[in-house]
């Protein structure tokens, strides 16, 4: 729990209150921890497009937001992040589990997760890799300032090797 | 019935503390014509996504929010539907402009041309919908759904039509930040 733990205190001590997600395996705790808890509202959408819709309407009536998704929610994404996000200027913190690199077993991951950085880039949303929870916690702390800094969304990339961090063997 | 002729109906209605959140191309266009307002917001690009914009806005205001769509946009965008509904939303009113057509790109006809019937599509996810062909039914439905704490999605039936109007000329930046401040304001 100590990766799923770390990304939660972030949102928390971020100031996050508004949250849409879709759901990854490697979300499932994070997911837990915020429906548990019941301290950030949490609305699941159908489509990570969808997602950045309604977090654009919460910004705008004065939340602060993060979308919780997969990286292959990147690509259901990409025209609200151009034609909503970038022409109004819109924040949001993107908390993303990276599938399709190392240790990954399932084949249609793999375009996805080898491109993601490339269309992060071409969005020109700044991203971060924390390597452990350590780096999370303070990486979505600052993250979650910097996002309205540049008035758009900032990206958090948690790949595999970070969940592991959820197993309680690695400490 | 013609869009222009629901949205002018629903500028008449609104209270000024109301919103609207208007659907990419020429609704947002004959709403800025009607009555350009502070607390418009025009969705210029993000095809499908003004019912999400609505409802992102709805959860965290008390005032009523009306949403301008288009039947193309519902149908890019259905899961909406269900995720409106999912989230207990109450003071979101949802204005299905339904022509049929894919209005603003030159009437390309939409699949509600044939068989898809989005008020059972609304139902079906648990939404309190009605729709109506004239606009009379309309006015009715719509100070109906201002008066109720309830969230309800009007699909008003029109025939394709898009009026003259002008390019929406405010910078995108400045319609966010009049929105904003409305907002913060009162
Ligand atoms: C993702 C995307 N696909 C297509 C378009 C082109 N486009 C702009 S408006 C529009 C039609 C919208 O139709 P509808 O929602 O029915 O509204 P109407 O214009 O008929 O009122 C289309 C297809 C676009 N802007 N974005």
């Amino acid at each position: 729990m100590k990766g799923s733990l770390a990304v939660y205190r972030g949102l928390i001590d971020g100031g996050i209150n508004f949250i849409c997600s879709v759901p990854c395996a490697n979300l499932k705790n994070l997911l837990n921890l915020i429906e548990s808890e019941r301290k950030i509202f949490h609305l699941p959408t159908t489509r990570e497009e969808e997602a950045f819709g309604i977090c654009a309407g919460a910004y705008l009536s004065g939340k602060k937001t993060a979308i919780l998704m997969q990286n292959s929610g990147l690509g259901n994404s990409i025209n609200a992040i151009a034609s909503l996000y970038k022409v109004y200027q819109i924040p949001t913190l993107l908390i993303i589990s990276h599938r399709g690199l190392l240790k990954e077993q399932i084949p249609a991951q793999i375009p996805m997760g080898l491109w993601t950085e490339k269309l992060l880039d071409v969005c020109e949303i700044p991203f971060f890799k924390p390597k452990n929870p350590e780096e999370a916690y303070k990486i979505i702390l600052e993250g979650a300032k910097y996002m309205d800094k540049i008035s758009y969304p900032v990206a958090i990339l948690l790949d595999a090797l970070y969940w592991e961090y959820d197993n309680d063997v690695k400490k | 019935m013609r869009r222009i002729e629901v949205i002018k109906k629903i500028v008449e209605n609104v209270k000024d503390n109301e919103i609207i959140v208007s659907n990419i191309g020429v609704p947002s266009k004959e709403l800025y014509y009607l009555k350009d307002r502070d607390r418009n917001f025009y969705m210029l690009g993000s095809m499908g996504l003004a019912s999400s914009i609505g409802l992102g806005i709805a959860l965290n205001c008390n005032e009523k929010v009306i949403v301008i769509d288009g039947d193309g946009s519902i149908l890019m965008n259905l899961g909406t539907l269900s995720t409106i509904s999912y989230s207990g939303v109450k003071n979101l009113i949802l204005v299905v402009v339904d022509n049929s057509v894919y209005g603003s790109t030159g009437n390309q006809k939409t699949h509600t041309s044939k068989n898809t019937n989005i008020k059972k599509i609304a139902e079906g996810c648990g939404l309190d919908s009605v729709e109506v062909n004239n606009l009379e039914d309309f006015e009715k439905e719509f100070k109906k759904s201002l008066n109720t704490d309830k969230c309800r999605v009007i699909i008003a039936k029109t025939i394709p039509y898009n009026e003259k109007v002008p390019n929406i000329d405010i910078p995108p930046v400045m319609i966010k930040f009049r929105f904003m401040n409305s907002l913060v304001e009162k």
